[in-house]
């Protein structure tokens, strides 16, 4: 165990603490908290993506035209960055293809293309009936089997995550139950209604990475979940904390500071001050996977937004696409603009509905002009500074958003702008209606361009030196061989026999030989070359 | 007696400090040249990161690091067409010289391609290889030969040695596509380059 020196201890009665900067939008949870969690229909067609977390794609291990049942796998893991995909339902494979998959913008992605049978034939399951008997690296190990990755959106792989903390040590472990966008109740409903399941997903994630303490922390305004989690936590060491509701204390540096007081610093991840924080979604479906041997196949979301006559929250088929869906929903297609998947603060605007739902997708929200006119135009920056009151990462959006403009990718990140989160606090607040967060996409994207392209110069520029050394090198050789008396050595001992002076002669006349021909080369008198090289040929 | 003393630690003393001073003195010297190597080293460095490193020779100089040390002497700041109009500017900024069109006697601005042999025609010559300033081309005498896409810098120069013309250049992306483009046209690099170029 390598433990960070910012290790941290927390053994002080945990309360709920302010978080830096912040606001506190209106909330439209209700329309889809009406009705219970409800398992969505079979689609027809489903199309699982190969990478539906952050790192590296994962392998398909099917072919086309295998048929293949619910819960096999479809797609290992490549790597620690890489999770597994299973199938969803019973069904044929058609195809492994490039799809449209959701994303910034059209995105299109190597994806399993499953039709299903209908008849939803499962494999085996192996239920693990009593968790404890495991030792925490069997858990670890199922749980990478599973396929799991955050589920709160952010979709780090969970088993890697959970294996780096085993390997630094964690202290707290913190289930985001948050969640502060105004749209989303998926966590929400699912733990109204199955508060132990989560209950028992934090268990076990607490044994698997070995922390001290676990704390659930969850906005005060969601009282039945409050209710059924306190009910659930009856005879557990796991605490619960009420956190004030304010908008991004769901983020993982945020809801850190909402529960220790302790802000993460910049340069740092959480794990190094020995906390793991893990989304309660992903909570319930490590209890799954470990508990009931379901790999994650489903997963809850929320369907909202006014075009839709029945928003409710859907278990629903990783898969699935999300026209089906709004299908299901009673979408009024008249009144549809545009959907956004995620919240209306964090989320991204989908390019097309005929994309399909994936592990990270939390919220599926159908827009309408009524509910998001279209953005009033963008004025000049008034310098208010409420953007910086607001920020939760403590940063200079107007800052920012100048040296934006004038595309000042090194200002931009002595700012530190790698430190935003994308919150969209500083945009809802800018009286003067500016798409802050759109310019810090676009410039992140433009320092990692930058970034990349400074790396492919530098590769080229090593291998050109190293074309150069090899050159000089291959050149004293040849001369060695020609001079007298050199025949005895071989051409991997250095020649002996003539002075330093005479040697070092001789390599200038090579290196000026090579430069020389060098040259010529790229002048155009060498085409003459080439016409001598054609008869030769 | 003590005039004696006096004058052996005069001499000491005054010696010593003149040794002193000397050594004094070297040292500062010896800091301000190291200092000015150092300075004339970085610029050196920050020239080059500046050049897209794709090794043509087209500048006259022999890569880039060479065209890098002769820009550093004086030498004119636009000679790398591929570089463009970017790397002029940024240069300018740099060298505190006025932006300037690039010469067209060094070349035009291409777009980005790699070099692909077709590899039934190869005769297996060799001629690209020793062309290719970054061993991007793998192959033997005889053999077939092919380009590492991923080494290839896209300088040209292993199109012309070769005798049987099989060698394109066909065009790549240059990077990933742009997802997020900025909402306004920003005011900074691109619009000098619309202006300058
Ligand atoms: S809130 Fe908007 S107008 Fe005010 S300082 Fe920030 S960017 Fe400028
Ligand atoms: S989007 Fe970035 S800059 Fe704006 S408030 Fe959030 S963290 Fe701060
Ligand atoms: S393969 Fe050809 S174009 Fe590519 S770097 Fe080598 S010589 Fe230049």
């Amino acid at each position: 165990m390598s433990q960070s020196p910012h290790h941290k201890s927390f053994t002080a009665r945990l309360r709920a603490h302010k978080i830096f900067g912040g606001i506190k939008p209106a909330v439209y949870k209700a329309d889809a908290l009406r009705s219970r969690v409800m398992p969505a229909p079979l689609p027809g067609n489903l199309v699982l993506p190969l990478l539906q977390h952050q790192g590296q794609p994962a392998m398909a291990v099917v072919e086309v035209g295998q048929a293949v049942l619910k819960y096999q796998v479809l797609a290992m893991g490549n790597g620690p960055l890489s999770v597994p995909v299973h199938a969803p339902t019973s069904g044929v494979i058609t195809a492994i293809a490039d799809s449209a998959v959701p994303g910034f913008g059209a995105q299109v992605q190597r994806c399993i293309h499953l039709q299903a049978d209908g008849l939803d034939t499962a494999a085996e399951l192996q239920p693990c009936l009593d968790y404890r008997a495991l030792s925490h690296l069997q858990l670890l190990a199922l749980i990478d089997a599973a396929g799991i990755c955050g589920l709160g959106g952010a979709g780090f792989p969970t088993a890697e995550k959970l294996r780096v903390s085993i390997e630094q040590g964690v202290e707290l472990l913190i289930i985001n139950a948050a969640e502060c966008e105004p749209y989303i109740s998926a966590d929400e409903s699912l733990i109204r209604e199955r508060a132990d399941r989560v209950v028992s997903g934090a268990e076990i994630l607490q044994s698997v990475c070995l922390a001290k303490r676990c704390v659930i922390a969850i906005e005060k305004d969601k009282a039945d979940a409050i209710e059924a989690l306190s009910t659930a936590l009856q005879d557990s060491s796991i605490e619960l904390l009420v956190l004030n509701s304010k908008f991004p204390t769901g983020g993982e540096r945020q809801i850190i500071q909402a529960v220790t007081g302790f802000e993460v610093p910049r340069g740092l991840l959480p794990v190094d001050a020995g906390i793991l924080v893990q989304n309660a979604g992903t909570a319930y479906a490590v209890h799954n996977a470990i508990v009931e041997g379901k790999p994650c196949i489903s997963r809850i979301t929320t369907l909202t937004g006014s075009p839709l006559q029945t928003p409710k929250n859907f278990e629903a088929l990783i898969g699935t696409p999300v026209s089906f869906l709004f299908e299901m929903c009673g979408i009024d297609k008249s009144q549809h603009t545009g959907t956004i998947m995620g919240g209306s603060l964090m989320g991204i605007e989908l390019d097309s509905d005929e994309v399909p739902l994936i592990k990270t997708t939390n919220c599926l929200l159908a827009k309408s002009t009524g509910e998001f006119p279209d953005p009033a135009p963008e004025q000049a920056c008034i310098r208010c500074g409420y953007c910086a009151d607001v920020c939760p990462a403590r940063l200079l959006p107007q800052q920012l958003y100048a040296f934006s403009r004038s595309e000042d990718l090194d200002q931009l990140e002595e700012h530190g702008l790698a430190d935003c989160i994308e919150c969209g606090a500083c945009a809802y607040v800018c009286p003067s209606h500016i798409p802050l967060v759109q310019y810090y996409r676009a410039s992140k994207q433009a320092i990692a361009e930058r970034d990349r392209q400074f790396q492919t110069s530098k590769q080229w520029q090593s291998r050109f030196q190293f074309h150069q050394y090899r050159l000089k090198k291959e050149t004293t050789k040849a001369l060695d061989k020609k001079l007298p008396g050199a025949e005895k050595t071989t051409a991997n001992e250095p020649a002996q026999p003539f002075s330093r002076d005479q040697a070092r002669d001789e390599i200038a006349a090579a290196v000026r030989r090579v430069a020389a021909r060098h040259s010529n080369r790229t002048a155009p008198s060498s085409a003459k070359d080439k016409a001598k090289d054609k008869d030769r040929h | 007696m003590y005039p004696l003393i006096d004058t052996i630690y005069v001499q000491v003393i005054s010696g010593s400090l003149v040794l002193l001073l000397a050594a004094h003195l070297g040292l500062k010297i010896w800091q301000a040249l190291l200092r000015q190597r150092l300075l004339q080293r970085s610029l050196l460095e920050r020239i080059n990161r500046l050049l897209p490193q794709t090794q043509c020779g087209q500048c006259g100089y022999e890569g880039c690091l060479p065209y890098a040390r002769e820009i550093c002497r004086g030498d004119a700041i636009n000679k790398c067409p591929p570089g463009g109009p970017e790397t002029i500017v940024r240069l300018a900024a740099l060298m505190h010289r006025p932006v300037e069109p690039l010469n067209p006697a060094h070349g035009q601005v291409k777009p980005f391609a790699v070099a692909v042999i077709r590899e039934a025609e190869c005769i297996g010559c060799t001629k690209c290889i020793q062309a290719c300033p970054v061993d991007a081309i793998i192959g033997g005498p005889k053999l077939m030969h092919t380009v590492i896409e991923q080494e290839c810098t896209g300088c040209d120069l292993c199109v012309e040695p070769c005798p049987v013309d099989c060698i394109d250049m066909i065009s790549r992306a240059w990077g990933n596509p742009v997802i997020w483009l900025l909402p306004s046209s920003g005011v900074g690099v691109r619009q000098q380059l619309d202006t300058a170029v």
